[in-house]
């Protein structure tokens, strides 16, 4: 199953709502594709729904590191909401829960932007 | 004592990698692993076929990538060898470490590690060769919490 996202505004905040493989190749490269359009729209409070990301690999967990990374030196903000067991349990082994701003509910996720 | 083996080799592309993880799944689950076991025995073959495609053998159409997929009373055993320059096994960054933690790459190792109960890397000149080994249940006096 290939990666797709779709992008909605709710209160100035651009949510991508992410499906499917976040793996090496085509799933990085839509996710990097997706973050780099609303940077480019000046869309920079970016919250990423991984509610149905049903998996990840670590090109998956690079390109996370390097979405909040882009996003955060352009002076913008990014958070992930709704993170399944697998996802959960990759991002506690390898450190990086604590660096990403989790969410489990939307509308406090938004909210936080502010 | 049951045994089965299965040896193939695959060019060095993405669909190698597909392919090596829907191999895995499928060896692990017909070998009795539950459900969490299954997926981190494929992600850490995934790892290991994304290491011999992407850094051994650079996608290079010449070069091969070969697979082993092992059953033993004792063990699920498999091996992934590329063609490449063989791996550095003493320049491997620690992805935990401070420095390490926002880099977007070099975890692929570290996964393989900790998904797994023993991890051997042999590189050479000719390439570099990852043996995965995961304990049958009830076969072994410990997996990898045991001997910490």
């Amino acid at each position: 199953m290939s990666m797709k996202i779709s992008s909605r505004s709710v209160d100035g905040v651009s949510i991508l709502d992410c499906s499917g493989r976040i793996t090496l190749g085509e799933g990085s490269i839509t996710l990097r594709d997706s973050v780099r359009d609303l940077l480019s729209k000046g869309q920079k409070k970016i919250l990423l729904n991984l509610g149905d990301v049903s998996y990840i690999d670590s090109s998956g967990i690079g390109e996370l590191v390097s979405a909040f990374t882009t996003v955060r030196n352009q002076g913008g903000e990014l958070k992930l909401l709704n993170l399944t067991k697998k996802v959960h349990d990759l991002l506690q082994i390898t450190k990086l829960y604590t660096v990403f701003d989790v969410k489990d509910d939307e509308t406090s996720a938004v909210k936080a932007f502010n | 004592m049951t045994k089965q083996k299965v040896s193939y080799s695959m060019d060095s592309t993405l669909a190698t990698v597909d392919n090596a993880e829907q191999t895995a799944n499928r060896f692990a689950a017909e070998a009795g692993f539950d459900e969490d076991e299954v997926m981190q025995i494929s992600m850490a073959v995934r790892e290991a076929a994304i290491n011999a495609v992407l850094h051994g053998n650079a996608y290079d159409p010449g070069k091969k990538v070969n697979f082993d997929f092992e059953k033993t009373s004792s063990d699920l055993v498999i091996t992934v060898r590329d063609q490449g320059n063989g791996l550095n096994v003493n320049h491997i960054p620690d992805p935990l470490a401070p420095e390490n933690l926002m880099k977007t790459s070099g975890r692929g190792i570290f996964l393989m590690r900790s998904f797994m109960d023993e991890v051997e890397i042999h590189p050479s000149q000719t390439g570099t060769e990852i043996k995965l080994i995961k304990h049958v249940h009830g076969t072994t006096e410990g997996g990898k919490e045991a001997s910490q």
